[in-house]
């Protein structure tokens, strides 16, 4: 059995496919597109249920990637049931989309979501009438606290297997425009829609909205086309509306009209929303606002990479240190072939810990961001920022995935296919990588540590600042460039809510289940090949000499184009290539290479050393991050075409300071 | 008069929607329908954008999206 979950934003539905699925979940791809689908398995002793958790949308129009993966999904896979889940706090706007739904011609069962924060409001929603109205079967859950959810499983199951489809899905009144023009369209469309086995109803609500890409998709002839526009003008000419506003009001007026019936509001507004609004008199407040958002992000980002982080890191990687010695020592006293205890401890095990130990940072981060935005203050965020970003050419949105550029640029440019603008998300896309991301934080500290002893902060801090100022720069040259469309920019306060425990800790789980593949895939193969880089020579001799290895050849090579920014070492040209794969790889090379704080003070000078960090702060992101480019933007020659804007950018920032700061110094 | 013109908390009915394709659309999906009540409930700090009431929930939206929207 296949279940497909729908629902608004905010309305609760991860945590929903969380109570069902618990951690029988996976993260898929709808094919083609970038949208991720979680896929999860709900326990039953008889059959297998499957669920997919589609995006969060307000209807069925073609206007974003996820509405269009929605439809598609239900239309074109053999869905069972359509559980839709509703916010009974904000139940009209809600049902707008449940209104369409259930023209899809599937099974279906709506799940009333917090209900209990409406009955403790003293107000009540009838599930009798909801159900008579609708002619859909609804259970009313509370998902954060797990109530009503084997009920509403005891409900999906006996739909799904009875198949009874939505028993009224005629929203207009008889004899008007609207129900006429939709009546005159399910004549005209019907062989249409039975060759490609679609809703002819839905099919002909949306051609009559305006909806070029199922015209196109159902093949009309130029004939039926001619007919479309007449049934349509004659709509809107009766009507006297055009036919967006036309459909707009009817689904609202038939809301309206279940809502009188069903719907009993004695207060305006639940205890929560009372909360919230009390809240929102402060962190949104005219003065408050913005100390209090930079308050708050410098507590996250100081438990992050300070507190938290920092302690949990070097405890992990105190661990990690003992198990590759304990190893070693364990090879060594069995006397294995020394190349291979260096392939193991050196390539492989060093490799890897060297990530891992990196975990605890990227979790509490990841942590932090979620509760940001589980309990609603990152849509604050959102509101506040819009109108500085708007100056840049961006939006209110962009502002999450440009902070998650800070932990990893991976997750950040993908959450940036939440834009509904196709213009904003590449701009957003192209600017993170100037968000200096936490791999490039090991780096840094390591070379401040060494170069700049005490002032090392300082320095870091400087790094930051010059990666958002350079976003800022290349924000504006973009906009000049770039002109695009005016982007519309609508989007709910959500109540404040505290997350549960169980989506916050499965949230974590999966960042450091990612991190933690990513270790053993792509930065496990790296490390090998530049293990086998800096051991071997040309003739592939094991090398007791690092400067014979291959890895000093290429570096050897490429050194010279690095002359200008300061750099004459090809350790260093090496360690800036293994990057490439991991940014944190670039610690183990000069480790490896080099040697300690000491040995690298003898081959550069603290203004080299200064120069260096610029370009590692802006060079190239790492091939993950190219690899995710390459999937949102849908283009390889766009995503290369970012690689290498970002290395130039980084060549020229770095060139030009150590250039110009030579003839102070 | 446009919506943005608006004192706080004045509520008032949509006469029009003006506007076009998708960014009209999305005003019309969320409810922003002629005949709808709407008040403006909050400004953001710098101004812009609004925080709007209607049909029992909030949204927020551009000054420059609510001149689009004509109230009696």
């Amino acid at each position: 059995m296949l279940i497909a979950l729908v629902g608004n934003q905010n309305c609760g539905k991860t945590t929903l496919f969380n109570a069902l699925t618990g951690s029988n979940q996976h993260v898929g791809n709808f094919p083609g597109v970038t949208v991720d689908a979680k896929i999860g398995i709900i326990k039953d002793a008889k059959e297998k249920i499957e669920i997919v958790d589609l995006p969060g949308i307000y209807s069925l129009s073609p206007y974003s990637q996820e509405e269009i993966v929605t439809r598609d999904y239900i239309l074109k896979n053999n869905v069972d049931i359509i559980l839709n889940i509703i916010d009974a706090t904000n139940i009209e706007r809600s049902l707008y989309l449940t209104l369409q739904l259930a023209e899809l011609n599937v099974p279906m069962v709506i799940a009333l979501n917090m209900m209990d924060e409406v009955i403790n409001a003293g107000n009540s929603i009838s599930l009798g009438e909801l159900e008579n109205n609708l002619g859909i079967e609804v259970c009313a859950i509370s998902a954060s606290k797990g109530e009503g959810i084997k009920e509403l499983l005891e409900h999906i199951k006996r739909i799904a297997s009875s198949h009874d489809l939505p028993k009224k899905n005629d929203i207009c009144e008889e004899s008007t425009p609207v129900h006429r023009a939709i009546h005159a369209m399910m004549n005209l469309i019907d062989d249409h829609t039975k060759k490609l086995n679609y809703p002819t109803r839905f099919v002909a609500t949306r051609l009559i909205e305006g909806d070029t890409i199922l015209q196109e998709e159902i093949e009309l002839s130029p004939n039926e086309v001619d007919m479309l526009g007449h049934i349509v003008l004659e709509m809107e000419t009766d009507g006297k509306l055009d036919r967006e506003a036309l459909l707009a009001s009817t689904r609202y007026n038939y809301i309206d009209k279940v809502c009188q019936k069903a719907v009993k509001r004695i207060n305006p507004y639940t205890k929560e929303q009372i909360l919230s609004n009390k809240i929102d008199k402060i962190l949104t407040n005219k003065y408050l606002a913005f100390p209090l958002f930079i308050l708050i992000m410098g507590l996250v980002f100081y438990l992050t990479f300070g507190l938290i982080g920092y302690y949990l890191s070097l405890l992990f990687e105190t661990g990690i240190d003992a198990f590759i010695n304990m190893i070693r020592t364990g090879l060594e006293k069995i006397e294995i072939n020394e190349i291979v205890v260096s392939l193991i401890c050196d390539g492989a095990l060093g490799g890897i810990g060297s990530v891992l130990s990196f975990i605890p940072t990227i979790v509490t981060l990841f942590l932090f961001l979620s509760l940001l935005e589980d309990t609603g203050y990152m849509a604050r965020i959102a509101f506040i920022m819009d109108k500085p970003l708007r100056k840049l050419g961006l939006s209110g949105r962009s502002f999450v995935p440009l902070l998650i550029g800070f932990g990893c640029s991976v997750p950040a440019v993908m959450s940036a296919r939440t834009m509904a603008s196709e213009r904003d998300r590449k701009l957003t896309i192209m600017l993170i990588p100037y968000m200096s991301c936490s791999a490039k934080l090991p780096v840094y500290s390591m070379l401040t540590l060494a170069f700049f002893g005490q002032k090392s902060a300082l320095v870091m801090v400087v790094l930051y600042i010059i990666g958002i100022i350079l976003a800022i720069g290349a924000a504006f040259i973009s906009k000049i460039i770039i002109k695009g469309k005016p982007t519309p920019f609508m989007m709910e306060l959500p109540t404040y809510r505290l997350p549960t425990f169980k989506t916050t800790l499965l949230l974590m789980w999966d960042k450091a289940k990612d991190f933690i593949k990513k270790a053993f895939t792509v930065i496990f193969v790296a490390s090998l090949i530049i293990w086998f880089l800096q051991s071997f020579n040309v003739k592939l001799y094991p090398v007791t000499n690092n400067e014979e290895s291959i890895l000093a050849l290429i570096g050897q090579f490429l050194t010279p184009i690095f002359k200008p920014l300061g750099i004459s070492s090809w350790r260093i040209t090496s360690a800036i290539i293994t990057g490439l794969s991991a940014k944190e790889s670039i610690v183990s090379v000069i480790e490896i290479l080099i040697g300690d704080a000491t040995a690298l003070k003898a081959i550069m000078t603290s203004f080299q050393a200064f120069c260096l960090l610029l370009f590692i702060l802006l060079y190239m992101p790492c091939v993950a991050t190219f690899a995710a480019v390459r999937k949102e933007l849908h283009s390889t020659p766009l995503a290369i075409g970012y690689m290498v804007l970002q290395t130039i950018v980084a060549y020229i920032v770095a060139t030009s300071v150590y250039q110009i700061g030579s003839l102070f110094i | 008069m446009k919506l943005s013109e608006l004192p706080i908390n004045e509520e008032r009915t949509i006469l029009i929607v003006n506007g076009q394709g998708s960014l009209r659309h999305r005003l019309l999906e969320m409810g922003i329908i002629p005949g709808t009540k709407i008040k403006i409930t909050k400004v953001a700090p710098l101004g812009d954008p609004l925080l709007v009431h209607l049909r029992g929930y909030e949204l927020s939206i551009r000054k420059s999206d609510a001149e689009l929207i004509e109230v009696e």
